[in-house]
């Protein structure tokens, strides 16, 4: 191979696309790497912080396309504060700065300001594609300077972003000229849009194949913009309150039966069941349906909705289907892959699924191999026998609501089912647990998981040795998250050259110390190892033997960062 | 059995990493509910002696009797906050719209008030709300002795039409019963356990 000219070897290199093939190609040799590296277009770096956008820029020259990710999983779930960083702007100034031809940006858990949102549309003239996904730190101005600036755009898909919204102007910001949009979301928007403006967009782009609108949107406008975008893929209805006998509504459902290329359907912010019918066209199609944000939707209207759904791969709802309705689930959608049980009601923690509905989807569908399952309860028993259904798992999460509920029958912990799972689904990558779990479960992670690379964990273990049983174990692991359990510095410490060979660890509420943490820190200059410090109680010359309530290491290139506000102390 | 004698321990550990405070307290807990960062560490010292004596054996039924603890803990259910709160955004916008407006009198007066209860977390905001409106100091609430020592008391008319003092009932009932309120001069209070 070494006797082809670069071009040659470049195009070789062009089918190979996934990152991970990439990286292992750029390791063969030296002018391997170097026609890769030049030639790589797109690039995922999984920690912002992992490394400089300087470096990334010296080294893949023609970048075109970037996903960055910032904050720890974690914040999510408001363990970290607002301000902890995931910065995106020094990384769009040393692009513009240098020159780069950015088209593709997207961002995960990242803070990103309406100047930078301005500076993307203003620096890269062929800039076509913004994804940003639980994001913060912009308004609908930013939006609308993306709007007006940039021409050739194609994709701008907001999913889940805290966006300040300053009413709904950024959308009449699209210049007469822009007609290539692709796909545009804006489900998350709080506000109010300029719904002329919006028919006037969808009308004259014809190439529109995603669409996800707000709860701001009527069902009348809803019916026209499908009149004009018949051939659409992906549907987000945005709120569908209705009268089923008006004329609009038959309006809606003249325009359903135009919409033959519908695959994914999600919206119904707040919905009239009884309007549900008008689906019922488009459902025999669906391959994806998020009804996830739709309370409003269950019982019997769910259920007959569900049963046109034959040909669904993805599924993500609301756990008031009940374990009725995931036995309905399972009998009719045999291609299922991916199903999401989100709770209805989070506050008061009554979830209206139990141990019975998961049996059901691992006995009815074959190719089920991700799920996210929040629960009332659940028994050794069924974990078991969804073991023995479905070792295809290749994600596995699961959620009690009381988080340590032992097995619901027999009170015990329920380290035999999960140990069942790790045992039997030999293609595990992905597994959270719930429950009461005691150092046995970890025994049986750490022996079987050989392919797990991330997990995260609550409220289990009883001493040191889960912990140790994990990261002695699990050759693959990427991503650790612990919160609430009782490890402390021998775990920590036992083998500190594991975390260079892992993305990040986050423990909070444990057992470790801030002298634990130091030691590891000195040990390991690869590492940063930072404390997250919110209470003023803690003084970083103080005493050593005091907990670290949160702390979060991740491996890195770039030294310690410089944008760490207060609270949060590199060790 | 393992499994049997982990339980065991488990138990006992269990009892005490589980909790975010003391059992029966829930005030903890609830203060991480309110969005505030819950920063400390769910007493450590329980965590310690916890293995030490038969305390665990207690605690291990009120575990099983009671039911689960429906109080809150931070960052669980393991959702993002933006789904959180789109499933309640109704609730909260309507009440945040409604509002519980009811008319503050104060003898000697000019002219009556009108606030907004359903901003008030609880009595203390209220009273300090009330104190900075109309420019006096009403004091700390005692079950005993209502605002003994103070010159001023807060009271309500109450469904049933009767006057209350501010402070006798928990806080939401006191929402859901509150009609207008009226600040009495301890003069008046007699009864009340003001003034001198």
């Amino acid at each position: 191979m070494n006797y082809f000219p670069d071009e040659v070897l470049e195009h070789i290199f062009d089918f190979v696309t996934s990152q991970r093939d990439r990286n292992s190609v750029s390791q063969v040799c030296k002018p391997w790497y170097k026609i890769e590296s030049s030639s790589r277009q797109k690039v995922f770096v999984g920690n912002c912080y992992a490394i400089s956008p300087e470096r990334v820029i010296e080294r893949f020259p023609g970048l075109k396309s970037i996903t960055l990710k910032g904050k720890p999983h974690f914040a999510d779930f408001n363990l970290v504060p607002p301000d902890w960083g995931g910065f995106v702007y020094p990384w769009i100034e040393a692009f513009a700065r240098n020159n780069m031809g950015l088209e593709e940006l997207k961002l995960k858990r990242m803070i990103i300001s309406d100047e930078c949102l301005e500076l993307i549309s203003r620096s890269f003239a062929n800039f076509k594609s913004l994804v940003l996904v639980s994001c913060e730190g912009f308004s609908t101005d930013g939006l609308a300077a993306i709007a007006s600036n940039c021409s050739f755009l194609r994709e701008l898909d907001l999913q889940e972003n805290d966006v300040e919204d300053h009413r709904g102007h950024w959308l009449s910001c699209f210049p007469d000229t822009c007609t290539s949009l692709v796909s545009l979301n804006f489900a998350c928007l709080k506000g109010d849009v300029n719904l002329a403006a919006l028919e006037r967009l969808v009308a004259r782009s014809p190439n529109l194949r995603s669409l996800r609108l707000n709860h701001a949107v009527p069902l009348d406008i809803l019916q026209k913009i499908l009149m004009r975008a018949p051939h659409l893929v992906d549907l987000g209805v945005g709120s569908y309150v209705h009268d089923p006998d008006s004329e609009t509504y038959n309006k809606l459902v003249t325009a359903l039966q135009k919409c033959k290329s519908v695959r994914s359907l999600s919206g119904f912010l707040e919905a009239a069941p009884q309007c549900l019918s008008a689906f019922h066209l488009i459902c025999p199609n669906l391959t994806s349906l998020n009804l996830s944000y739709a309370p409003g939707i269950h019982g019997t209207e769910l259920r007959k909705l569900i049963r046109h759904c034959r040909k669904l791969q993805r599924l993500w709802i609301l756990d008031c289907i009940g374990d009725e309705g995931l036995e309905v689930v399972a009998s009719t959608c045999k291609d299922l892959q991916e199903i999401r049980v989100f709770p209805s009601d989070p506050f008061v923690g009554n979830a209206a699924v139990t141990e019975v509905g998961l049996v059901a989807l691992s006995s009815g569908c074959p190719k089920l191999h991700s799920i996210l399952y929040f629960c009332q309860q659940m028994t050794n028993a069924a974990l078991i026998t969804v073991a023995k259904n479905r070792p295809n798992f290749t994600r596995f999460r699961l959620c009690i609501l009381d988080p340590t509920k032992p097995d619901a029958v027999t009170n015990q912990p329920l380290d035999e089912g999960f140990g069942a799972i790790v045992h039997s689904c030999k293609g595990l990558r992905r597994l959270s647990m719930s429950g009461r779990l005691t150092d046995q479960v970890f025994l049986y992670i750490g022996m079987y998981a050989e392919q797990l690379e991330m997990i995260s964990i609550a409220f289990a273990g009883d001493t040191d040795k889960g912990m140790q049983y994990l990261l002695n174990g699990c050759k693959k692991l990427r991503k650790l998250e612990i919160r609430d359990c009782p490890f402390g510095n021998a775990a920590l410490l036992m083998d500190v050259g594991k975390y260079e060979t892992m993305r990040s660890l986050w423990m909070s509420s444990c057992n470790v110390t801030l002298g634990g943490c130091k030691s590891l820190a000195k040990k390991m200059p690869m590492l940063n190892v930072e404390i997250i410090n919110e209470t003023d109680q803690m003084d970083i010359s103080a005493d050593d033997r005091q907990k670290a309530e949160k702390m979060f290491l991740y491996r890195t290139l770039a030294g310690r960062r410089k944008d760490t506000p207060e609270f949060v102390w590199t060790l | 059995m393992e499994g049997g004698v982990a339980y065991e321990n488990d138990l006992n550990l269990k009892e005490t990493e589980l909790r975010l405070g003391l059992p029966g307290t829930g005030s903890t807990i609830e203060k991480g509910v309110s969005g505030a960062r819950n920063n400390k560490r769910p007493l450590p010292e329980t965590r310690e002696e916890g293995g030490a004596n038969g305390k665990p054996d207690a605690q291990h039924d009120d575990q099983e009797n009671a039911p689960a603890p429906k109080a809150q803990i931070v960052g669980w259910p393991p959702i993002r906050s933006y789904r959180k709160n789109s499933l309640q955004p109704k609730k909260a916008e309507a009440e945040a719209a409604a509002g519980m407006y009811v008319k503050v009198s104060m003898d000697g007066a000019p002219y009556l008030r009108k606030i907004d209860l359903t901003v008030y977390k609880g009595y203390p905001e209220l009273l300090r709300a009330l104190e900075n409106m109309f420019k006096l100091t009403i004091g700390e609430y005692s079950e005993r002795e209502g605002y003994k020592g103070s010159e001023y008391a807060p009271t309500y008319e109450d469904k049933d039409g009767d006057w209350m003092l501010v402070g006798d009932v928990p806080w939401d009932m006191f929402l859901s019963s509150c009609k207008k309120l009226r600040i009495i001069k301890g003069s008046e209070a007699i009864g009340l356990g003001c003034g001198a």
